[in-house]
């Protein structure tokens, strides 16, 4: 109950927070923190599969790329749809239709729905293999979803991608997302399908000799991580009004990779806090692949440095820290409550 | 006579090309300790982890309270009533001791009964009680042991199973331990117990089965057997 009352508080505070940002911030920051709100529904959902429940997938891209896809062709306006699709004409059904913008939740929701479709599918012959094995299955999916999406040309438009997908996706939306599936996951992890989850990640042996169905758990927790990152995707493609092959290429699970390891596997906090992390020093260094001139020389702006510095950071991350910012713990009212008890006898 | 909780008969697995057990029968009475002693690789584990379903028969039977439970998944297994204590305890290590627990309990579903057994197992193993949010990994090896235990007792299971339960534990605690089994067996438990130290499980077991190379050479009641030549001979090292 008090727990209940103290997460409508925070999600209050959270709404007063998109309204200030809406009202006083210019639109680059607007922008920062949208793509944060969307690596949070993606980190989350990605942590739920390889640290909660320990199977170490390499697909969320391909999971993105389902969703994206899905809401962006249920979103785009039929003329729109009649502009892009110039090689090859869209095939029926899809150029018959198009969603009105009230129905925007729903198309997120059908793209989350069809991303773990997909994962379900995918998941059941894939997670009876452990271990690397696992990895080196997803990783062949996510490849087999960008080539497909780059030869499906009636459906996805080949590498040309989709353009000009209506900009439906604003901070009150992402906002929301990362709420409710922060809220949603960490609760299902505090519940028993969560704890047998963990108890998986722990001693797979162990797990099946106390009664819990490893196969069934494992499918469950890669489908609903797999529906969150098809909605994450979503709201990426109506947030920069553009899909195409390159959005969701490996580069993107190695993104989420970064942040749910900074962050800590297993931690919902730390993947929360570093995907925001993420997202603001993405920006920051851009600086780091401009040009510079330092007295008379001057430096070739390089890109792709920005990832050179989260390698160089994850890299020093595994020497020193291995378990990430906040290892396997996580920031709860009652931490905060604690701490704040304790600072008061500090005082006293 | 007593009720069988658990019988098995003409149990064939095969490892790979390797034939592990090679027709193992065995019954276990209703409220008795029944120990499984034998050499490595005599197939003391295997016909456990068949009993429990992680490893399927390719011949012979296994029933429970009656029932046929020779093709039935583990999870069904728990949920009939069985539970082990796997060897090498395998509890969870970054887990709480209180997720331990409860998770020991996942096959039920009544929230009344669990908080009852929960504080049985409290007054079995107080030294638990003082560490419920410690997790399971920083416990020493004598309550890890115990913590194995008491979570497999959290399904309120009718028949435990326990692997080695003395494996790599200093004397005191094993004597502790055995201890712990016997006054299990007195609250209404039925034990299967498996163990390379024999002289312990002889001399609390009431029936016991030998076990070589996939086959049952000897069976008899535990005292019985402890007094045997051969037994002697061959686990206790005498001449």
């Amino acid at each position: 109950m008090k727990n209940t009352i103290l997460t409508l508080m925070l999600f209050v505070l959270l709404m007063i927070g998109v309204f200030g940002a809406q009202k006083y911030l210019n639109a680059y920051l607007i922008r920062i923190l949208n793509t944060a709100c969307i690596y949070v529904v993606a980190a989350v959902a990605y942590n739920l599969i390889n640290g909660v429940t320990g199977q170490f997938s390499l697909g969320p891209n391909a999971f993105m790329a389902i969703g994206g896809y899905t809401v962006a062709l249920l979103m785009l306006p039929l003329a729109q749809k009649e502009e892009v699709y110039f090689l090859q004409p869209l095939i029926w059904p899809l150029n018959s239709f198009s969603f009105p913008p009230s129905l925007f939740i729903v198309a997120l929701f059908l793209g989350g729905l069809f991303a773990a479709l997909f994962a379900f599918l995918i998941g059941i012959p894939t997670l009876r293999l452990r271990g690397d094995y696992l990895a080196i299955a997803t990783f062949g999916f996510g490849e087999i979803v960008i080539v497909l999406a780059n030869n499906l040309i009636p459906i996805t438009n080949g590498a040309l991608g989709i353009k000009g997908i209506p900009e439906y996706t604003n901070l009150w939306w992402t906002a929301n997302w990362a709420f409710w599936t922060v809220f949603v996951i960490k609760n299902l992890v505090n519940s028993s399908f969560g704890r047998a989850l963990k108890a998986i990640r722990e001693d797979e042996i162990a797990a099946e000799a106390m009664g819990v169905n490893l196969f069934r758990h494992k499918l469950l927790a890669f489908a609903l991580s797999g529906f969150f990152a098809g909605v994450a995707g979503g709201l990426f493609v109506t947030l920069i009004s553009t899909v195409s092959p390159t959005l969701f290429t490996f580069s993107m699970t190695f993104n989420l990779l970064i942040i749910i390891v900074l962050g800590g596997l297993g931690s919902i906090t730390g993947s929360t806090v570093t995907a925001i992390l993420f997202a603001f020093l993405q920006e920051l260094l851009r600086e780091v692949e401009a040009p510079h001139t330092i007295g008379s020389w001057t430096f070739p702006g390089i890109p792709g440095m920005r990832m050179v510095v989260f390698s160089v950071i994850l890299v020093i991350l595994m020497i020193f820290y291995r378990r990430g910012l906040f290892g396997q713990r996580e920031l709860s009212f009652e931490s905060v409550f604690l701490l704040f008890r304790k600072r008061r006898k500090v005082h006293a | 006579m007593k009720d069988t909780v658990l019988q098995v008969e003409d149990l064939h697995v095969f490892y790979g090309g390797i034939h592990a057990l090679k027709g193992v029968s065995l019954s276990v009475p209703q409220g008795t300790i029944v120990a499984l002693i034998g050499a490595n690789g005599a197939g003391k584990s295997t016909t456990l982890r068949t009993i429990s379903g992680l490893v399927r028969a390719k011949r012979g039977r296994i029933s429970f309270e009656g029932k046929d439970i020779t093709e039935e998944l583990p999870h069904r297994i728990v949920e009939m009533g069985i539970a082990m204590v796997p060897e090498g305890r395998r509890i969870f290590p970054n887990l709480t001791v209180m997720e331990n627990l409860l998770l020991g309990a996942y096959t039920r579903r009544d929230s009344q009964g669990l908080k009852r057994d929960l504080d049985w197992v409290f007054t079995l193993f107080p030294r638990l009680k003082e560490r419920t949010w410690q997790k399971g990994g920083t416990l020493s090896g004598g309550e890890q042991q115990m913590l194995a235990v008491a979570r497999a007792l959290m399904s309120r299971p009718r028949l435990l199973m326990m692997d080695e339960p003395s494996l790599g534990l200093a004397p005191l605690l094993v004597r502790e331990i055995f201890d712990i089994i016997r006054e299990l067996c007195e609250n209404g438990v039925t034990i299967l117990l498996i163990e390379q130290n024999a002289k312990a499980a002889l001399e609390i077991a009431h029936y016991a089965y030998v076990l070589e190379t996939g086959r049952i050479v000897l069976e008899g009641e535990g005292k019985k057997l402890l007094e045997d030549e051969r037994v002697r001979k061959a686990y206790l090292g005498e001449e």
